[in-house]
């Protein structure tokens, strides 16, 4: 646009700051305009994990004025291979009293917002009111529905990354003109479909190639410089370090940013992405069996067939002796059970053997429980030298 | 034809990340694709055989649903990707 913003003196970069973005000043894509509208920008980091990290640290190093994070989420061990804005030091602490230590570390000009809860229905457009930009680094499909519909109603662009394993997607979701996350995947997967993370697992580097990305991109829309990702979705992948550009459209049929739109306001996005807690939990009490109780009678000799579904991998970091069928082959190896015998099923925390469960009670076994916990409750209560993952 | 499978699918097509197949359009490729790798079809289709909403289907870098969907036509140098969504994250 080549106009020059107002600037009040109490904007204005004071001699430090001017030092400090020394190597962003120099460069005629940032240069003082560019800077003071760093300086300006607000913008909203949903969750301080794998994409929350890196992005937020850039972000603050860069001179963004404003970062807000939400979390509610506690530092553990495991966070630590791909979260870098956490230290060891931090394990136990809340991510978000651990984040705002290091983004003020790094520039202690960064005004940090803190909000420590759930993205919610109830508190979304509350939150995303006071920011420009919106950061997507969630974890789960109804946040990720939730943030795209709050950033299409609001009006602010929201910057997309997702990974799986060593994949990754990035792009830039409910600009005026662009399509927004609905136009691209209509519906979510219903759960149990798609596999999880916990069992796919991430490569520790690829958050930080696609939370840098998404970096960049909000940087670019605070600035107007460059090409935004926008109406391109960018797919990442890292082992084979190639990079693929997919053309987005607007979806004329999009509920939330279509011509005729039926969705004007925040929904349940736990019942649109068919999660119904409750029901689950009945249905896992009444098939279940402690690990206290399995030890109990396998001590007394029992017998008890143990059927462990991880994946092959997994059985190798640590196992109770079961017998291994993953549960993706579950289905064509169920003949290897005996269905006169009483079989208990464990995963890692619980959640892939009681779909196993449900799975072979529907072929006809009626004595198969579900380990509650899983063999890490195996590793709390019963075993304490067995490693947990 | 190339089609290129992504990660979480691949445990469905005997781990493979790319599968040839020959075919005129898009419906025959993800025929051909789903008949030598059964376990994909409930991924990509729901019960009334129609692609799933959460599986996006590409042809080269175009969206088939903005093409002629599965009657576009393909020739040989062609790249047919599934770009199903993924939700990042760790949590089970």
């Amino acid at each position: 646009m080549g106009t020059t913003v107002e600037v009040s003196t109490s904007n204005a970069l004071d001699n430090d700051e001017i030092l400090r973005y020394s190597r962003h000043l120099i460069m005629p894509e940032v240069g003082m305009e560019g800077q003071l509208k760093l300086k300006a920008a607000k913008v909203l980091c949903i969750g301080a994990g794998g994409l929350g990290s890196p992005l937020a640290l850039y972000l603050a190093a860069a001179g963004v004025g404003t970062i807000g994070i939400v979390d509610f989420d506690v530092v553990d061990f495991t966070n630590l291979q791909r979260q870098i804005i956490h230290t060891t030091a931090d394990v136990g602490r809340k991510k978000l009293d651990s984040a705002e230590d290091k983004l003020r570390a790094i520039n202690p000009n960064v005004n940090v917002v803190r909000f420590d809860t759930r993205l919610s229905s109830a508190n979304a457009l509350d939150i995303l009111a006071g920011f420009d930009i919106v950061i997507d680094g969630t974890d789960n499909f109804p946040t990720r529905y939730l943030v795209n519909d709050a950033c299409v109603l609001t009006g602010k662009p929201n910057v997309y990354g997702s990974i799986f394993r060593f994949e990754g997607q990035v792009s830039v979701f409910a600009t005026d003109a662009g399509p927004c996350y609905r136009c691209l995947y209509p519906e979510p997967p219903p759960p149990g479909l798609v596999p999880s993370c916990a069992e796919g697992g991430v490569l520790g580097i690829l958050p930080g190639l696609v939370g840098v990305m998404q970096a960049t991109e909000a940087i670019k829309l605070i600035l107007g410089a460059g090409e935004p990702l926008v109406g391109r979705l960018l797919l990442v992948d890292s082992l084979a370090m190639k990079f693929r550009e997919l053309k987005l459209r607007k979806n004329p049929d999009c509920p939330v940013c279509g011509t005729h739109r039926t969705i004007n306001e925040l929904i349940d996005y736990n019942e649109f992405c068919g999660i119904r807690g409750e029901e689950k939990t009945v249905d896992n009490q009444v098939s279940t069996i402690s690990v206290e109780e399995l030890k109990r009678r396998k001590d007394a000799g029992e017998d008890i067939f143990v059927l462990d579904v991880r994946e092959p991998h997994e059985y190798q970091i640590c196992n109770i002796q079961g017998y291994l069928i993953p549960l993706n082959d579950l289905p064509k190896r169920v003949h290897e059970l005996d269905s006169s015998r009483e079989i208990v099923a464990h995963c890692r925390s619980g959640v892939r053997s009681a779909k196993a469960v449900e799975f072979l009670r529907q072929s006809g076994f009626s004595k198969v429980r579900n380990l509650g916990g899983g063999i890490l409750a195996w590793a709390d209560k019963i075993d304490p030298s067995m490693p947990k993952y | 034809m190339k089609v290129l499978i992504p990660t979480p699918l691949r445990q469905y097509a005997e781990k493979k990340s790319t599968i040839e197949v020959s075919a005129d359009t898009v419906g025959e490729a993800l025929e051909q694709l789903t008949q030598a790798h059964p376990d994909l079809k409930k991924h990509l289709f729901n019960d009334a055989g129609q692609l799933r909403a959460f599986v996006n289907i590409y042809l080269n870098d175009e969206d088939v649903r903005y093409l002629e969907k599965d009657n576009t036509p393909v020739v040989s140098t062609d790249t047919l990707s599934i770009v199903p969504s993924i939700a990042g994250g760790i949590k089970e």
